[in-house]
């Protein structure tokens, strides 16, 4: 989503959000992360102004002070950025890729349902099977941080099974041009 | 950076019991985030560094900045430790990617900075009637100059208009009104504000005549 990104022409404009907005926004990230209403309010003060940041192909940041927080394509599930997530790691659920796999990652590729399943990889057991289309946050074997946050393009369980073709789509990288972008 | 320092050694023991308390019960304070420490380098976490493209530098920094981690990741055993998740071949392969990938981006780093000295600033004068001219200044934007603000600070300068307009090339310029070709020229030796940085040989004046539409 992020890979090719440049504020100058991906940009249409920044505007502070309503308060009302916010207000659903908010119920909404509490409602679809795994995070604490006073988490949230450490990093993003209710005070602090969200501002929408529009760019091309529908896509929307929300940035707190010019530092991006979480990003969302038309009005589907929000994504937090790589530096939330590498501050609290808990709030997606979580999928690990073996060694192997990080090099593409890190070049923006897909993630392969081979690099969930094979032995550095993790995906969560079947009690906790997610969805397809659920957000989570890509971590990798013997690292501690995430690399990637992105989207299951099938469910858990399908990936073990079918074990082929593209199981996570990777929606901001660890060096994207979003992860390049400080501030926005 | 002795904050820095005392911030990389807080996250090692913080993530594990972390996870374990959400489930128990939302805790009524904010938890405290995770302070990863960045490579300044490269930007990434710093156990990222061995798949960008300046390993080397990334080293050498973290062996400066903070010895202690820097052992944890790249001293012998941690080598060591590292190849036995992943088959002899690939490591291989992963080595010599790496290198490759060192390599261009040092050449292209090389390339940019060459082009970067190379490039010209040409300040033309244009006459718009008889008396009067407006200055356009080009190649600015080579430098990391930010035209807007370029823009700005000549405008207050000169007390006149400044703008950053669109060249049929598809380029970007900076459009004085009046005659400042000379003025500007000074500025940029001298590096005011955001003209700063820039070599003075890589000026060139140049004149744009009218032509006489009446003979």
């Amino acid at each position: 989503m992020f890979k090719k990104f440049t504020p100058s022409s991906d940009v249409s404009g920044h505007t502070p959000v309503k308060s009302s907005v916010q207000r659903s926004i908010r119920t909404n990230v509490l409602s679809q992360w795994k995070i604490e209403p006073e988490t949230l309010e450490a990093i993003w003060p209710k005070k602090e102004g969200l501002v929408h940041v529009k760019c091309r192909d529908h896509i929307s940041v929300y940035t707190v002070n010019g530092e991006p927080l979480f990003f969302q394509h038309f009005d589907e599930a929000f994504f937090p950025t790589l530096r939330v997530i590498h501050k609290y790691p808990y709030i997606l659920p979580a999928v690990k890729i073996d060694r192997g796999a990080i090099r593409f990652v890190l070049a923006g590729a897909q993630i392969m349902c081979p690099g969930l399943t094979s032995k550095g990889g993790e995906l969560p057991p079947e009690e906790a099977a997610l969805e397809a289309g659920t957000p989570v946050g890509v971590f990798a074997e013997g690292k501690e941080h995430a690399v990637a946050v992105g989207i299951t393009k099938m469910g858990t369980e399908a990936m073990k099974k079918t074990n082929k073709g593209v199981g996570v789509e990777a929606t901001t990288y660890l060096g994207d041009d979003l992860w390049a972008l400080e501030t926005l | 950076m002795g904050r820095k320092q005392n911030r990389a050694q807080s996250p090692t023991p913080a993530p594990a019991p972390e996870p374990e308390a959400v489930e128990a019960e939302p805790a009524p304070e904010a938890r405290p985030p995770l302070e990863v420490l960045y490579c300044s380098v490269c930007s990434f976490p710093i156990e990222y560094c061995e798949f960008g493209s300046s390993l080397t530098r990334c080293k050498e920094w973290l062996k400066e900045a903070n010895e202690d981690l820097f052992n944890k990741y790249y001293s012998d055993e941690a080598l060591q430790a590292k190849l036995g998740t992943l088959s002899l071949e690939a490591q291989a392969k992963l080595e010599q990617d790496t290198a490759k990938k060192e390599a261009k981006a040092e050449a292209k780093a090389d390339a940019a900075l060459k082009k970067k000295l190379a490039s010209q600033i040409i300040i033309r004068r244009i006459e718009r009637t008889k008396r009067k001219h407006v200055t356009a200044i080009q190649g600015l934007e080579a430098f990391g100059v930010d035209l807007k603000k370029a823009a700005k600070q000549f405008a207050s300068k000169f007390a006149t208009g400044a703008s950053v307009t669109k060249t049929p090339t598809g380029g970007e310029e900076i459009v004085v009104q009046g005659d400042v070709a000379e003025e500007v020229q000074e500025m940029i030796e001298e590096g005011v504000g955001v003209l700063k940085g820039i070599p003075a040989d890589n000026i060139e004046i140049t004149e744009e005549k009218k032509k006489k539409s009446g003979e």
